[in-house]
């Protein structure tokens, strides 16, 4: 039996210890890992916490990101509770055995600690690893500071392990803006958390000696389809439910709620942002200063981001005027992925709102209270004027010449 | 082959499959002989390869010593052997390598390669003589 650690009420924790804590919390079998900054003290603490007897566990350091993931999903399809950490770099060497484990419906947990893909080579949080991966076939949920951090590793054991969900689970977080920003956290006791998540339960368990299963198969063109048809499925339409109930399994027990799509100030907004990671919180506090100078803006934070919460983002937007989506990574080429989705989101309930889109913080550039005060001012203009004032596209924060694109 | 009817709502979620069908469980897969496992059509136990052939091994019990290395080092599992008894080849999986026959240690060989269609009589009435040390030296 591993050791108990006595915690506190309030711990000093930054987001990857938060994360630790989560991982030891749910007692994992497996983790094998290869360090990346800034996730790298993730699977450290892990590491020390079961060489210290607070986890009965199988730590497995392997040579690459790429045999990281293959490892976890040689152990997932063994029948054990399995996660691992990752950044940029590393998460784009895993991406191939990303898509394995999903489409082996493995429910392996994964630590995104978000990071800027070179070239040129910087460690800094941006969200281009976290869009990599939006087509791999995994829950992607995504935290705005280190509590959630903490909160929604523990719920990610949960929803990827039942036994209708059976899908890899990533839990994104902000580099450094999140992964080393210590702060007040609020931990469950060891058997309080345990119990949430509860025993790992096997589903077709290839160490099951006496019914083998085969994992990793070829099918051609005549099933191959099915297959995938089938886990888009489960994608589209088991996940949200579990995610939900998850959610207030979680509320009750702790009393902090979340929700698929979080909204702040969209009761009566006539303009709205759509942000992803820390920069929720700064366009909260924006929206609150500038709601004393009279601005109805609202701010929409996407809490699940795989499988994309297209009926909830509509029914929170269908009276804004204007939108602004914020993405942190590189277009290289075209829009946002988050204009893209919430164009498509207001088209299918038939809205056409004002949109415009935000390309901000590259490799950790920041963005400031003024700078998003300045979007909502723009945000607020085209909703007064009812059409569109500038450029669809805009970069914000960059050195040079004011960057635009599509429409001036 | 599962018929071709099967819809993307019918299946194991993750390409699973299994080597036995659902029903049956094996509780004593060591001392269970292949014959008498109840394999899924999806366990390729079940699928003939021997067309993939082009020559094949054949037997010839009078020479063989019951070594086991032709067993051992079958990669298809197609050397049949019972109580360290050889007893065959296992036509339907045996792809004609001819790795038996090259580590057979007798002499003559008990195991070499005929062409597909010749029978296995005619195999064994062309069986070579065993080579003396001075044919072999010489060759």
């Amino acid at each position: 039996m591993a050791d108990k650690m006595e915690l506190k009420e309030v711990e000093v924790w930054d987001g990857n210890l938060a994360s630790a804590h989560s991982l030891r919390q749910a007692q994992v079998d497996v983790v094998a890992a290869y360090p990346i900054t800034p996730s790298t003290p993730i699977v450290e603490n892990y590491a020390g916490f079961l060489a210290n007897g607070y986890v009965d566990g199988e730590y497995v350091m392997v040579e690459s990101e790429h045999a990281a993931m293959s490892g976890c999903i040689g152990a997932s399809a063994a029948g054990g509770r399995v996660a691992t950490a990752t950044s940029s770099q590393g998460y784009a060497l895993m991406v191939e055995t990303l898509y394995q484990a999903s489409g082996m419906r493995l429910p392996i947990v994964l630590h995104v600690v978000n990071r800027a893909l070179a070239a040129p080579l910087n460690v800094n949080g941006d969200h281009s690893d976290m869009y990599l991966g939006r087509d791999s076939g995994w829950i992607q949920l995504d935290s705005f500071r280190p509590q959630e951090a903490y909160d929604l590793g523990l719920m990610a054991f949960k929803i990827g392990e039942d036994h209708d969900i059976r899908l890899p689970v990533m839990v994104h977080q902000d580099g450094f803006l999140s992964s080393h920003t210590a702060q007040n956290i609020r931990p469950l006791q060891d058997d309080v958390a345990y119990n949430f998540v509860g025993e790992y339960k096997p589903y077709n368990a290839m160490l099951n000696f006496e019914k083998p299963a085969t994992y990793g198969v070829q099918t051609e063109e005549n099933w191959h389809f099915e297959h995938k048809a089938r886990q888009h499925f489960d994608l589209m339409t088991k996940v949200m439910p579990k995610i939900k109930s998850v959610f207030a399994e979680f509320e009750n027990l702790t009393g902090r709620k979340y929700k698929i799509v979080e909204d702040y100030y969209m009761e009566d907004a006539d303009i709205a942002v759509i942000a992803m990671g820390t920069t929720v919180e700064t366009a909260k506090l924006s929206a609150r200063i500038a709601r004393k100078s009279g601005l109805k803006i609202g701010v929409i934070g996407i809490r699940v981001l795989r499988p994309f919460p297209f009926d909830e983002v509509a029914e929170i937007l269908k009276n804004v005027k204007a939108i602004g989506t914020l993405d942190r990574s590189s277009p290289n080429g075209t829009v946002g992925m988050l204009y893209n989705e919430i164009a498509g989101a207001m088209l299918g309930i038939g809205k056409a709102p004002i949109m415009r889109n935000y390309i901000y913080g590259l490799g950790g550039r920041d963005i400031t209270v003024e700078m998003l005060k300045n979007i909502y001012n723009e945000l607020n203009e085209d909703a007064i004027a009812g059409k569109r004032l500038g450029a669809v596209q805009k970069f914000i924060n960059v050195r040079g010449p004011e960057l635009t694109f599509l429409g001036k | 082959m599962a018929k071709e009817t099967k819809g993307w709502n019918e299946f194991d979620a993750g390409a699973i499959l299994f080597s036995f069908n659902k029903e049956t469980t094996v509780s004593n897969l060591a001392t269970t002989l292949p014959e008498n496992r109840a394999y899924s059509q999806s366990n390729s136990y079940t699928a003939s390869v021997a067309d993939w052939r082009v020559e094949k091994p054949v037997f010839n019990r009078d020479f063989c010593i019951d070594c086991q290395f032709c067993w051992i080092y079958c990669p298809d599992m197609s050397i049949v052997s019972r109580n360290e008894k050889m007893v065959g080849v296992d036509y339907d999986h045996c792809k004609g390598c001819g790795i038996c026959v090259d580590v057979c240690p007798t002499n003559p060989k008990s195991l070499l390669m005929f062409e597909e269609k010749k029978s296995e009589n005619e195999a064994l009435a062309n069986w070579p003589k065993k080579e003396s040390k001075k044919d072999k030296e010489a060759n």
